[in-house]
């Protein structure tokens, strides 16, 4: 009992001499810490935080769209007409659709980078820029798609007026082909009537 | 004299409690006859959103459960998927899993470490770990490129290649790691004041540990020699020798609060001898070749466990034959522990629920999911 | 020095009240100077730097948080009691301001040279206790209820192991005023309360053990009369949130601010005093030798606050180590080791100075 008395009074005063001594050696070990915003850390070169979209390389194909978990990609796209088709990607890939909505909430983007890989053509990706904070959230929607808003209402107008006339070129045709058949399917009525005549005159 | 019992609120904007979480506990003086927690603070609905999500899609979602040990979530959940395909993964990407694992292991008991000083008023090393955390997610960040949520094992294989640095790295890290440990034991863990206040305190005998369905170092501090590591192995881990800490009452009876404290200091030192072994024997290949083109498995049910940092860590994930989960449910080891908290508690002072709290080792958002 | 300034002014009160002003002065410098100082301290531990923006490496941030905390709301709840409420931090600040004047800054500057000096000092360290509970029950909040009653029972229970060994250096010195307590550790180091004092033949090589014993002693038990870590319950901000400081916001909280960090510099100097040998130098005075006769106050005082600031530094440096004790345990150290020890001290010390 004494002896544990006096045991506990030399552990009490030893361990906290033993602690002291290690915060007395780390007061001269230089700070660990960087002096934000003057000086900054370096990030590594897979660093992922805002993403970006290069509006020349995207095809539309949606993928990256669908691998979102938080749903914050948001794609329209229009089809465009043979004589005003979408210029080639910067690899040489052609293109078929004008993307003419995508826009990227930010705020909801949760970096998980599903999105970067299902693309193929590497258009979206994620950069390293990290101090991008705004006043008011609606300005964290990154608008991508470069057309106009009369440029859209143009692709779309075209768009419909080509599937129009496509539409109609397709009815007449087949109102074409219609007559034909019936011409063809009277010509042949008229033919097998003109026939029992040799007979006629063969008796 | 007649005296009442005092119903103190220790809400959930507390510096202690460790997350959102809200103990009611029921006092008489100093004396804690009872502790009601009440969680729900935290959630977010995971495993309701996972079953709009893709398979693929959940793993971010698991990521932030356990926000201080994502990798271990994302572990768990891969694996469980690939049980229900029957896809077997390459053998590089079994040891890179096991290496970040592992790494994933240090940092979070690191964080349980730095807070469990914190709440008794050791200041400083707080900081020490912290610093020391830094390091092992500059590892992470250069291989994934993200610091704390991750997203890095998907079903099949991993999202990045090893970086090249990061073997050399981690090695350099091992070797200025091993003296850190030896600061922290002389600073806080022989500490006689830190003895004091958590010593015999919080007692948990083997057998009402079991019973009260604890894991992990919590069930080992009390003195049962359990880890799913080896008793229930999964991935390669039975190619590595290391050993299962236990709590043997070192200073005090076992399953105190410095049991299990010690208990995670001892796992961070076993997990320094994996990482080591498994380092220099990574195989060549290609991580993503088995990834599948779609994760579509087949109907049926499966229940994988893992040694999460924090305990025994279930998914039991119901396909019904389509690209989203029918059901993915979570086994949370930190739900487990916080319902243990009313029993340990019992008969000790206000200030010492504080330490059992710290030593239990709970993250809200795995409780709430 | 108050003979001087009555020689100047020619009227009493006025030489009475100026020589308060430079005390007053010195407490408020301090203060500034110490929290700065804590806050670098905790930092370099740490290793990271602390305040670095305001003036150079943030010497002036101090000035800035106590702008700040003037310049704020002061809340008072309905259901506190306003008359204690707005009294409790003036009390504890009067009550360590008034044990500044017995301190001996230096041999012509003592605010009051009475025969009862630390007897003065210990008596209104003790009032404090009122301060306290008054603030933790007028704040009408279980936290600080708690904290407030902890904090009262901590102060008193460790005033006996102070008064004993006071008791025992009051037998070494024979006398209880500050100042000539001082003049009895002049000229070179080994006169110094720690190496035996003013005792003369064996009895000064016996008494070394003892005397670091009870420098110990007086160590442990002034830190928890100032509510230091590791003994700072009252304000353990992990488990109580912050005691019986909670409720109070503005200039009230900068009093109960200030004067923690005064009581830390006067139980520096007590220490200092006892066993250290006040504001004497170690090795003579350059004014002495110089033949410069104005330059030896200038020197004693430097000597004095060197001192001081030393022992507030260790308090800082355990402040960053430890963790804090339970209350329990508090009681335990105070009435199972430190009582006993000082009691057997001061009879050995006394059989000792028998001889």
């Amino acid at each position: 009992m004494i002896k544990n008395y006096f045991k506990n009074t030399w552990e009490g005063l030893y361990t906290i001499l033993v602690g002291m001594k290690i915060t007395w050696k780390h007061l001269f070990v230089p700070a660990v810490t960087l002096q934000y915003p003057e000086e900054r850390a370096k990030l590594p070169e897979r660093a992922r935080n805002r993403l970006f979209l290069n509006y020349n390389d995207c095809i539309g194909c949606m993928q990256c769209a669908t691998a979102c978990p938080v749903n914050c990609i948001d794609i329209e796209t229009v089809k465009g007409i043979p004589t005003d088709m979408p210029s080639e990607t910067s690899k040489g890939q052609k293109k078929a659709l004008w993307v003419t909505k995508f826009d990227i909430d930010t705020a909801k983007c949760c970096f998980c980078q599903l999105c970067v890989y299902p693309c193929p053509t590497e258009a979206i990706y994620m950069t390293d820029i990290y101090e991008y904070s705004e006043f008011d959230r609606d300005s964290l929607v990154y608008n991508f798609a470069s057309l106009t808003q009369a440029e859209v209402k143009e692709k779309q107008e075209n768009f419909d007026k080509f599937q129009a006339e496509k539409e109609a070129q397709k009815e007449a045709a087949a109102k074409a082909k219609a007559e034909a058949d019936a011409k063809k399917a009277a010509e042949d009525k008229a033919k097998l009537e003109a026939k029992p005549s040799d007979d006629e005159i063969k008796e | 004299m007649k005296t009442e019992e005092m119903i103190l609120n220790m809400g959930p904007q507390h510096p202690s409690t460790h997350g959102v979480l809200r103990l009611e506990l029921v006092l008489d003086g100093e004396v804690v006859h009872d502790v009601k927690p009440h969680i729900g603070y935290l959630h977010r609905c995971m495993e309701k959103h996972s079953e709009a999500m893709t398979y693929s899609q959940v793993v971010p979602y698991t990521d932030r459960m356990d926000y201080l040990a994502s990798m271990y979530n994302n572990f768990g959940y891969v694996t469980a998927v690939e049980k229900l395909m029957d896809i077997k993964v390459s053998e590089r990407v079994e040891y890179i899993r096991v290496i970040m694992g592992e790494l994933q292991r240090i940092a979070s008991h690191l964080v349980a470490l730095g807070t469990f000083g914190l709440d008794l008023g050791a200041f400083t090393p707080f900081l020490y770990l912290f610093r020391d955390r830094e390091k092992i997610l500059d590892l992470f960040e250069i291989t994934c490129g993200a610091r704390l949520l991750y997203n890095y094992m998907w079903v099949g294989g991993l999202s990045h290649d090893i970086h090249p640095d990061f073997i050399r790295k981690t090695k350099e890290f091992i070797n200025y790691f091993r003296p850190t440990i030896v600061e922290l034991n002389n600073l806080l863990t022989f500490n006689k004041i830190f003895i004091e206040r958590t010593a015999n305190i919080g007692i948990c005998p083997a057998k009402e540990a079991i019973n009260l369905g604890l894991s992990g170092p919590n069930l080992r501090g009390s003195g049962v020699k359990f880890d799913l590591r080896k008793d229930d192995t999964y991935s390669i881990y039975n190619r590595f020798d290391f050993d299962i800490p236990v709590g043997q009452g070192l200073v005090g009876t076992v399953g105190d609060c410095w049991d299990r404290y010690y208990v995670r200091v001892q796992e961070v030192e076993q997990s320094l001898r994996i990482i080591e072994q498994a380092i220099d024997q990574i195989p060549d290949g290609d991580v993503k070749k088995e990834i599948p083109r779609r994760v579509k498995p087949p109907v049926g049910t499966v229940y994988h466990r893992v040694e999460a940092p924090k305990g025994e860590l279930g998914y039991f994930i119901v396909s019904d034959g389509s690209v989203n989960p029918a059901r993915v449910k979570v086994r949370a080891p930190s739900f487990v522990s916080l319902s243990a908290l009313g029993q340990m508690a019992k008969g000790y002072l206000v200030a010492d629920v504080v330490a059992i709290l710290g030593s239990l080792d709970i993250v809200l958002g795995e409780i709430d999911r | 020095m108050q003979n001087y300034l009555i020689e100047i002014f020619g009227s009493e009160i006025v030489a009475y009240i100026l020589s308060t002003v430079p005390v007053l002065a010195f407490i408020v410098i301090f203060v500034l100077f110490a929290v700065w100082l804590e806050r670098k301290v905790s930092a370099h531990m740490q290793d990271r730097l602390g305040p670095m923006r305001v003036g150079w490496h943030g010497v002036l941030q101090t000035v800035a948080d106590f702008i700040k905390l003037l310049q704020k709301e002061d809340i008072i709840a309905d259901a506190n009691d306003k008359a204690l409420f707005n009294i409790a931090p003036y009390v504890v600040f009067v009550a360590t301001l008034v044990t500044y004047t017995m301190l001996p800054f230096t041999s012509i500057f003592i605010g009051s040279n009475a025969d009862v000096g630390i007897f003065f000092v210990l008596a209104f360290s003790g009032a404090v206790v009122a301060g306290i509970l008054m603030a933790g029950w007028a704040s009408n909040n279980k936290y600080s209820l708690y904290g407030s009653l902890r904090s009262a029972a901590q102060i008193v229970s460790y005033e006996i192991p102070t008064a004993l060994v006071v008791l025992t250096m009051i037998m070494v010195y024979g006398t209880m005023s500050l100042g000539e307590i001082t003049i009895a550790q002049t000229s070179q180091f080994w006169n110094w309360g720690i190496f035996g004092g003013p005792v003369l033949g064996i009895g000064k090589i016996l008494l070394v053990p003892f005397m670091f014993v009870a420098f110990l002693i007086l160590f442990i038990s002034t830190l928890a009369e100032s509510n230091r870590t590791p003994f700072d319950l009252p304000e353990s901000e992990s488990e109580l949130v912050a005691g019986f400081n909670t409720e109070y916001s503005g200039i009230k909280f900068s009093m109960f601010f200030l004067s923690e960090f005064a009581n830390m510099f006067l139980i520096g100097s007590v220490l200092v005093i006892f066993f250290f040998g006040g504001y004497n130098s170690p090795f003579g005075y350059l004014g002495n030798l110089l033949g410069v006769e104005w330059l030896v106050p200038i020197e004693q005082l430097f000597w004095f606050l060197a001192k001081g600031m030393f022992f507030v530094f260790v308090d800082m440096w355990l402040r960053w180590t430890l963790p804090r004790v339970r209350v329990d345990q508090l009681m335990t150290i105070c009435w199972k080791y430190l009582i006993p020890y000082a009691f057997f001290n001061l009879l050995i010390v006394g059989l000792i100075l028998l001889i």
